[in-house]
């Protein structure tokens, strides 16, 4: 078989194969839920309203949005410049830990200092994070998928150090955890009696500014050039080592706000099962919306409210909530799939 | 000195082998692929796929031997899937192995939970006896470490010559190779790029599932979430260490598997009541790093690694 290039695929063929994957996506998941001996529709509306279907609900999948965005907005704009950031879960644990280090009593300052300072902090400390496996791609070419990969154990471990020992709150009974944060240190609520923190219109804010940076600026066209093309865009004359560099602690400086507002926003205090698995679900987000910051925001919705609804029909019928993490999974591939369907033709022989 | 009192005895060199098993199935799997051409970052999930079916298995109610064969029947079937997917439509293999690593993990959970739904502690299965090879397994040091284990090590040492053999010294070796460096010069054999390459990454899968079910079936007989707990990426660093050769990457298994035994034991003297017992486990991670960068200078990366093949195309 060939694969053809379509030189003007038509709106028929570009929307229509990324729908048929998320048809496809639909099936897969009706075939997981008869697989549990459930009835697939009553799963799939128990996903549904479990999700979306009371105020609780959705502000339950805003809230499960928020690192959701952070994380997806970090992969995306590392892949767009081909740069593989698989460590997004490491560098949301450098954010966590920084909330903690300024969030609890260290830094006295009002919160009108205070949050920008410790927002501006995690994201630095999470570019650094990202900044090694960079480094180690561009002076020793090695590989950073595995470095990355290798840095989330190292965190994990780093974070459990933390919390069993410096970071430990004397009164948390034995359990590995941190001390609470003081109020001024705290992301507000948007409003009175609403479970809902500043950290989603952070999140936002940040993939508005993801996108004027990749669509307004020079930074934006450099580093799609480099993803495209590196060799081209050497040849060219851009300085492919410096805006690798420059991704990756725009990447990790993303990723780590995205712990930042777990800690400050929603849990006020970190323990070691902050994350889920909010980085690599970041992957499925970033590429679920190709890669655009404003469709992360779009794409970290639908899969937040894919974890809260199954969440939620699991506790009502039983079946695993894994069924959550499969159908994303199955999606991921769908849609890579569908995408390169959209733009080839196959060819037999 | 406590240090060389641990390296000269002789269960710690068994233990050693008994840790680099299920790495060394692990690294010949993504070993293969590669030599093909494929870079699998689904190897993570497939080792705990393999290591959930091998397990379940038994439990079931099927032999030793069925359990280790339908943990490699699994491995081959998602390694269909990222073949599929990366070979003939030529996906970015980053992201669908990555793909291919969330849905077999949540796969597995989503099927271990259906199939155990109130289980607090999973079930233990009677796992591989050691099997003590005559005579050689009295000889000192050696007979413990190497002659005493369980059948699915010394499997795992005959794969790493297997492949070795089939590599160099046969004709499919030669092409799988070739499909490695320079998959036109493959075309204009006659043979079939796509269909070489599928074959690797499916076999490569198949091996890392049996990796993954020695965990289950020969070192802790049972099934908990998150036991493979980043053996897959080491793998990937230790076939880089292995400089893509079976013989070699077999070496780094042992000794990054001896470094592991030896910080298990370190954790147990003096030091360790000084030392967190979370920065011996960062070692393991931390050396894979470090193996990274001592041998990116003389790499010898395949040539057509992570290239997509399209037929008729410059």
């Amino acid at each position: 078989m060939r694969l053809e290039p379509i030189a003007d695929p038509g709106l028929g063929r570009t929307l229509g194969f990324p729908a048929a994957a998320l048809a496809a996506t639909l099936a897969f998941a009706m075939a997981l839920a008869m697989a549990a001996g459930a009835d697939p529709l009553v799963v799939l509306g128990l996903m549904i309203k479990g999700a979306a279907g009371s105020k609780f609900a959705l502000l339950e999948t805003l809230n499960r949005a928020t690192p959701l965005i952070f994380t997806g907005l970090a992969v995306a704009v590392a892949f767009r410049a081909k740069l593989w950031n698989i460590g997004a879960e490491a560098q949301l644990y450098a954010g966590a830990i920084i909330a903690v280090l300024l969030g609890t009593g260290a830094v006295a300052l009002p919160w009108p200092l205070l949050l920008p300072l410790s927002a501006l902090a995690a994201a630095v400390a999470g570019s650094l994070v990202l900044l090694g496996p960079a480094t180690l791609k561009l002076r020793f070419g090695v590989d950073e998928v595995v470095t990355t990969l290798l840095f989330n154990f190292i965190m994990l471990l780093f974070v459990s150090y933390l919390l069993e020992g410096p970071m430990k709150d004397p009164a948390g009974m034995g359990w590995p955890k941190s001390q609470r944060l003081i109020a001024d240190a705290r992301l507000p609520r948007i409003a009175d009696g609403l479970r809902l923190h500043w950290g989603f219109l952070l999140a936002l804010i940040a993939a508005a500014g993801v996108w004027i940076v990749q669509t307004r600026t020079t930074l934006g066209y450099e580093m799609r050039a480099v993803g495209l093309n590196p060799t081209a865009a050497r040849f060219a004359g851009l300085p492919v080592g410096r805006i690798m560099i420059k991704t990756a602690l725009l990447s990790g400086g993303l990723a780590a706000l995205a712990g930042w507002s777990e800690v400050a926003g929603l849990k006020g205090s970190l323990t070691l099962d902050l994350s889920p698995g909010f980085g690599y679900t970041g992957i499925i987000v970033a590429m679920l919306a190709l890669l655009n910051p404003l469709g992360v925001v779009v794409s970290a919705l639908f899969v937040a409210g894919v974890f809260v609804g199954a969440d939620s029909m699991s506790r009502a019928i039983g079946v695993p909530t894994y069924i959550a993490d499969a159908l994303l999974a199955a999606s991921l591939l769908f849609m890579v799939l569908a995408l390169l369907l959209a733009r080839v033709r196959v060819r037999r022989g | 000195m406590e240090i060389l009192d641990i390296l000269l005895s002789a269960t710690f060199w068994a233990a050693a082998i008994r840790i680099a098993s299920p790495l060394i199935f692990a690294t010949m799997g993504e070993l293969i692929c590669e030599r093909a051409g494929v870079l699998n970052l689904g190897i993570e999930g497939i080792m705990i796929a393999g290591a959930f079916t091998g397990w379940f298995a038994v439990y079931a109610g099927m032999p030793l031997p069925a359990g280790v064969l339908m943990a490699l029947l699994i491995g081959m079937a998602f390694g269909a899937l990222h073949g599929m997917l990366t070979v003939p439509f030529g996906l970015s293999q980053h992201v669908v192995g990555l793909g291919v690593t969330l849905l077999a993990t949540s796969m597995t959970y989503f099927t271990y939970r259906l199939a155990l739904p109130e289980v607090t502690s999973p079930p233990r299965i009677e796992a591989f006896a050691e099997w003590p090879v005559p005579v050689l397994s009295d000889l000192p040091l050696v007979g413990p470490a190497l002659f005493s284990q369980s059948p699915l090590t010394y499997l795992a040492f005959a794969t790493v010559a297997a492949v070795a053999f089939t590599l160099h010294r046969t004709p499919l070796g030669l092409a799988l190779r070739a499909v490695g460096e320079n998959p036109a010069s493959v075309e204009a054999q006659g043979l079939s790029v796509t269909g070489l390459r599928i074959g690797a990454v499916m076999a490569g899968s198949g091996l890392m599932a049996v990796g993954g079910a020695f965990l289950t079936m020969s070192a802790f007989n049972s099934f908990f979430f998150e036991m493979v707990n980043g053996r897959g990426w080491i793998c990937i660093a230790l076939v880089v260490f292995g400089a893509w050769k079976p013989w070699k990457s077999l070496l780094g298994a042992i000794l990054f598997a001896a470094f592991d035994a030896l910080q298990i034991r370190l954790q147990q003297t003096p030091i360790g009541a000084h030392v967190p017992y979370q920065v011996f486990l960062m070692m393991p991670f931390a050396l894979s790093i470090l193996a990274l960068i001592l041998m990116s200078r003389r790499a010898e990366v395949p040539a057509a690694l992570m290239v997509p093949y399209n037929k008729g195309e410059r």
